[in-house]
């Protein structure tokens, strides 16, 4: 066959969408790599079989968890049980258990004063209180959002975004939108004096520090904690709400006699998830407050880093020593929600 | 919807009862206490440094309207001023001396004013200041930050989608010795924070001769185990006959994980990347222990250290905190109801 002239010149190729064009680059580079691959994969897999293929799939990932979490936790062992500043194992002298028993040469364990570390329990101490205030107002409110979220309501979807998105937000811009707000001449203060009281420096009062560092966590988090609970509600059968109904059951004993039975299990994750993220608050509070006035803010994951990495002298093994601690505790604290999910399930 | 339509379709319905009054009340008072912050800090983003420190501070970024007067080289501020004969006129200030400011018509140069300071008021008009925006571009590193921050978030995220779809497809297709145990790793890891094993992972960064590198950023979270379960979780659901009859093709193992499983698995990629993509821009600890020169900081650490200056200067910090909200908008207005089931589903973020 012969090109016969049509009379019309072929024009030049229509502008193709930006989006094609960059579709079709990364169609092509994308098969580009999986030909560069195939071919010694196939070699490979002649070499060790079908079925080994699946250590071949398996080894990137377990190379980055080995040399990232594995081997880390291992010397952060070794770490707690040398003395010295530096960074290297090898230079490292044993003294055996010695960062532990200085950590814990304590008068008593109830007041941070007495002890050697005072940091280090002063930070256990703002933490267990932190941990406290926020677990019990992080369920309640979540609660609360979620029941309501659960009502017939008009646009949920819309209220449930609006709860939602502080989950989104990083923890720096949470703390620095909060703090904007807080400042001694902020957007508070202006409200409290307009109402005629006195300008309140949150940040120089400890008891101030502390409740918004509460706050602003639960600000942050809640809508995470939420959505948990609203999925558990959805999933509450609608015609034990009915027999209720038919019964001219109280709203209140419904709500204790069905759904808080039945949000049971969603309950306990977010209670655990609550208590094991509380344990290892660090970055709003660090950039709000920066853990002070003096230590009040100060909690365990701030002091570890400062000990490792921004004091004079870096205390790497009395670091490793407080987050093997940490890590104890995180460890019972999983425990007990992997032992409370199997029982649910 | 307006409140009116909203209240009618309720009464169709049914009576009201207490709770649905308290319900629409938390709500309402929720969007102002969620949304609001948010509100308040762009606004402020686009005030003057000087309206920034006023006290108390106007809701809307307000700035002095000033006008050029013929004989005077640099505009001058306007004033509504209040004359002695209890007139009151817009005059602009040509020089203040003491509580007495010198004031001209700008209508008329010639006609001069002595008003005592406190009868001017300053004419403002709304105004949003861009250059808090753009000067920050110009002054600091700024674009260093974002540009590291894009960095890292787009190749962390790359390396996370394959090396744990590879693994979940192993996990999920393969029966092997020694699967137990590879699972097993992967819920160990799910159990050791960062936050535990801070100092170690600097020390495996620092033989790695990484320290300061971005790839210190993104190498040490690269392997996730949330994606893998995600991931494993999807492909489980994949027919195996598709499988089995691309090997009779003598399809290759790579090819069938490349070409058949990935492209299948795409819903579950797209809540990876999007997670992987929240966790990246946002991530603080590690990278504020591993980045040390402030010419590899992220954003979040180029912020921290901004606002840790004795003088913040807040006009600025404010702009940039606003810039680097804006990818989290956008994932937030387009793609949250992809986070909404992952985090219903999993139970992690």
């Amino acid at each position: 066959m012969t090109d016969l002239p049509t009379g019309i010149e072929p024009q030049a190729a229509p502008t193709v969408p930006l989006l094609a064009r960059l579709r079709r680059a990364g169609e092509t580079a994308l098969g580009t790599l999986l030909r560069l691959v195939d071919r010694p994969m196939r070699l490979l897999q002649r070499l060790i079989g079908e079925r080994r293929m699946a250590y071949v799939f398996l080894l990137p990932n377990l190379v980055f968890f080995s040399l990232f979490v594995f081997v880390p936790l291992a010397i952060d062992l070794v770490f707690s049980f040398t003395g010295g500043e530096s960074l290297f194992p090898s230079q490292r002298p044993y003294v055996g258990t010695d960062q532990y028993a200085y950590l814990f040469d304590c008068g008593s364990f109830l007041d941070p004063a007495s002890c050697r570390v005072d940091h280090f329990w002063r930070g256990v101490a703002n933490t267990l209180r932190f941990t406290m205030f926020q677990l019990v107002s992080m369920v309640a409110f979540s609660l609360v959002t979620a029941l309501v979220l659960n009502m017939r309501i008009r646009g949920r979807g819309f209220f449930r975004a609006v709860y939602f998105f502080p989950v989104l937000l990083s923890p720096v811009v949470v703390a620095l939108v909060w703090k904007w707000i807080l400042q001694r001449d902020g957007l508070l203060n202006a409200g409290l004096t307009t109402i005629g009281g006195q300008k309140i420096l949150f940040f120089v009062d400890p008891g101030w520090a502390m409740f918004w560092s509460v706050f602003v966590s639960v600000w942050a988090h809640m809508g995470f904690y939420t959505l948990i609970l609203l999925a558990g509600l959805q999933a509450i059968p609608a015609d034990l709400y009915e027999a209720a109904q038919m019964d001219a059951t109280p709203r209140w004993r419904v709500f204790w006699r069905i759904t808080l039975p039945l949000l049971w299990p969603n309950l306990i994750v977010v209670i655990v998830l609550a208590l094991i993220r509380g344990v290892q608050t660090f970055d709003e509070v660090f950039v709000l407050t920066g853990g002070g006035p003096g230590t009040a803010t100060l909690m365990i994951v701030q002091y570890i880093y400062e000990t490792a990495f921004a004091s004079q002298v870096q205390n790497f093994g009395l670091a490793a020593a407080a987050s093997i601690v940490l890590g104890v505790v995180l460890f019972l604290l999983t425990l007990a929600q992997l032992s409370r999910t199997r029982s649910a399930s | 919807m307006k409140p009116i339509q909203l209240l009618r379709a309720r009464r169709r319905s049914g009576r009201w009862h207490w709770t649905d009054i308290a319900a629409y009340a938390y709500l309402g008072l929720g969007v102002v206490l969620m949304f609001g912050p948010v509100v308040w800090l762009v606004l402020s983003s686009f005030k003057t440094q000087a309206s920034l420190l006023e006290f108390p501070p106007s809701l809307l970024p307000l700035s002095q309207q000033e006008v050029r007067v013929q004989g005077f080289p640099q505009p001058l501020p306007l004033f509504a001023a209040t004359l002695d004969n209890g007139e009151r006129r817009e005059l602009a200030q040509v020089r203040r001396i003491g509580l007495i400011a010198q004031m001209i018509d700008p209508a008329d140069p010639k006609q001069q004013y002595r008003v005592p300071t406190a009868k001017l008021a300053p004419v403002r008009h709304l105004s949003f200041v861009t250059a808090n925006y753009t000067e920050p571009l110009q002054k600091f590193a700024f674009t260093r930050y974002l540009w590291n921050s894009v960095f890292v978030t787009t190749i962390a995220t790359l390396i996370t989608l394959l090396i744990n779809s590879m693994a979940a497809y192993a996990l999920s297709i393969y029966e092997f010795r020694g699967k137990t145990v590879a699972m097993l790793m992967v819920i160990g890891t799910l159990m050791i924070p960062i936050t535990i094993i801070l100092v170690p992972v600097y020390l495996v960064v620092t033989k790695l001769g990484l320290v300061n590198s971005l790839w210190a950023v993104i190498l040490p979270g690269a392997a996730t185990p949330t994606g893998v379960f995600l991931l494993r979780q999807y492909m489980l659901t994949l027919p195996r006959d598709l499988i089995e009859a691309a090997r009779m093709d003598k399809a290759s193992e790579w090819q069938i994980y490349w070409r058949i499983v990935m492209p299948l698995a795409a819903p579950a990629l797209a809540v990876l990347a999007i997670f992987s993509i929240m966790w990246r821009w946002n991530e603080f600890l590690w990278p504020l222990a591993v980045l040390t020169k402030s010419e590899s900081f992220t954003l979040q650490i180029g912020l921290n250290a901004f606002q840790g200056e004795l003088q913040t200067q807040w006009n600025y910090l404010l702009a940039m905190t606003v810039v680097s909200l804006i990818p989290v908008a956008l994932v937030f207005v387009f793609l949250q109801r992809f986070i909404a089931t992952g985090i219903a589903n999993t139970g992690m973020k």
